[in-house]
């Protein structure tokens, strides 16, 4: 696997995202440009603020051709904020966010409450249990006939797959544990290389 | 929901208010702006620009500065009114060693306290004990020493003091330089030396230790102090800041909607220096500013703490 991973880094947890890729062995490339973009084989969107993110997203040219590359299959991982922007739908967000409806989930913003309600739980994966970190996390209220729910918090779906685009509501940037990014790169990125 | 979620989960191992958890939202606003505002109008113009967050109080620093007088937490309805108006995280300052004030705050919901020389300190020789509570805390610092003191009583953001209230950036580049530089000679230190460092900086040996391992600060490090332009967030960011504050120099400045966004993308773009010609041009006027040799030492912010 010798794919470069772009990380966004308009704003937010990017620093955390792109060592936990490097770690894996990878070049990472931070991405806040259009042409920094047309360097990677797939793109990690990091948890921040998604409606500083939409903005900056308009305002770099970023918006449609990340559009155009998830259009083309590029694969895409959407932590926290990265999962609101990837949603099909957006409950509780800014009447002018933007989003690039690439996944059918209804997510409502800031949903499991403010930063005195942010928890770290254990999340149930095909791998295995993973240490989820859950910041002012959205809620995936509503799951499309095509997403796949590929790990949950008790009963809640909290990591969800539709072709190349993978969302979490946590921050496994912050678990210092790859596997996730692991998952992504080798069943997502492999799987259509070879 | 959430209060069942977190019976349910209680048995396995979930729990609110860990150092990860609090730290965690800090990286949440690294490449970000989290601007001054002092009602919701305000918050509203500072959300529509790009801010990552909102920092609620009654008077910018330039303003406390003028006015003199004891300065305090603000009023609980105009940090409710705040909170109320936007969506992305409100953090507020409490004085220096005023648990009782912090304490009040956290019952407010806010999502970040800063324990901050710009108000007038209530204890002159303890900060606050931040570990005592869920909602996270960041503290400002002048140099190594002070940011990894911070650290030690629970901190989980270190900002540069800088000059609040100043539009001058001077000392906020003293500050990063001070921190940065010793970072970068900790980890070229041996063993024998890191003792001596810890010693130097009153700080404790652990967290030096921790540094020279990492290579870098426990928790990130954010500009504040001082910002009036898109060139002086920039130049914070270059320095090593991770995101910047900006106080009274975004609505001191003649037209402050415009300068909030040029100041966002600049911090976004802080190497790009094709965007930062872009976005610096026709702002007005910014913050008139003050020379650091027109305060006398009283008046000095930066030199509260301890």
């Amino acid at each position: 696997m010798n794919a470069t991973v772009g990380v966004l880094a308009l704003q937010g947890a990017f620093a955390a995202h792109a060592e936990c890729v490097a770690s894996l062995g990878l070049s990472v490339v931070e991405v806040r440009t259009p042409e920094q973009l047309k360097t990677v084989d797939a793109l990690v969107m990091p948890g921040g603020e998604s409606s500083t993110m939409s903005q900056l997203l308009l305002s770099s040219g970023l918006f449609d051709a990340i559009a155009q590359r998830i259009d083309a299959d590029m694969p895409v991982f959407g932590t926290c904020a990265g999962m609101i922007l990837l949603a099909s739908e957006v409950l509780d967000g800014r009447s002018d966010q933007r989003s690039f409806a690439a996944i059918d989930i209804s997510v409502r913003r800031n949903a499991f409450g403010r930063q005195i309600d942010s928890f770290e739980a254990s999340i149930e994966m095909p791998f295995g249990d993973f240490h989820g970190v859950f910041i002012r996390a959205p809620r995936i209220e509503r799951v499309g006939a095509a997403v796949e729910v590929i790990g949950r918090l008790g009963d809640e779906p909290v990591l969800v797959r539709q072709g190349n685009v993978l969302a979490a509501s946590f921050h496994p940037e912050l678990s210092g544990d790859a596997r996730l990014h692991e998952y992504f790169l080798t069943t997502m990125t492999t799987a259509r290389k070879v | 929901m959430v209060d069942s979620l977190l019976g349910m989960t209680s048995t396995n191992g979930s729990s609110v208010g860990t150092q990860r958890v609090k730290r965690g939202l800090a990286e949440m606003l690294k490449g970000g702006v989290i601007m001054d505002v002092v009602n919701a109008e305000q918050a509203k113009i500072a959300e529509d620009a790009g801010a990552c967050a909102v920092m609620a109080l009654e008077r910018v620093p330039a303003d406390i500065r003028r006015d003199g007088g004891v300065a305090r937490m603000s009023d609980p309805q105009m940090i409710e009114d705040i909170k109320a108006a936007v969506t992305i995280p409100v953090m507020a300052k409490v004085r220096i060693g005023h648990f009782v004030e912090a304490q009040i705050l956290e019952s407010l919901g806010v999502d970040f306290i800063d324990e901050s020389e710009v108000l007038t300190p209530a204890d002159e020789t303890h900060h606050i004990d931040k570990f005592a509570f869920t909602v996270p805390f960041v503290c400002g610092a002048t140099n190594l020493g002070e940011a990894l003191r911070r650290v030690s009583e629970g901190a989980c953001m270190i900002r540069s003091k800088g000059e609040a209230g100043t539009g001058n950036i001077v000392e906020a580049v003293r500050h990063l330089r001070n921190i940065f530089g010793d970072i970068r000679k900790i980890t070229q230190a041996d063993n024998a030396e890191l003792f001596q460092w810890a010693k130097t900086l009153q700080a404790p040996l652990g967290l030096v230790q921790e540094i020279a391992e990492t290579g870098k600060f426990p928790v990130p490090i954010f500009c504040a102090g001082g910002i009036a332009t898109p060139a002086d967030a920039a130049l914070a960011m270059q320095l090593g800041g991770e995101a910047v504050f900006v106080g009274s120099g975004i609505f001191k400045s003649d037209d402050p909607a415009p300068r909030a966004k040029a100041i966002v993308e600049a911090t976004t773009h802080f190497r790009d220096a094709n965007v930062l010609a872009r976005v610096s041009r026709g702002l007005g006027a910014p913050m008139t500013g003050i020379a650091m040799d027109e305060i006398n030492g009283t008046q000095r912010f930066a030199e509260r703490g301890w």
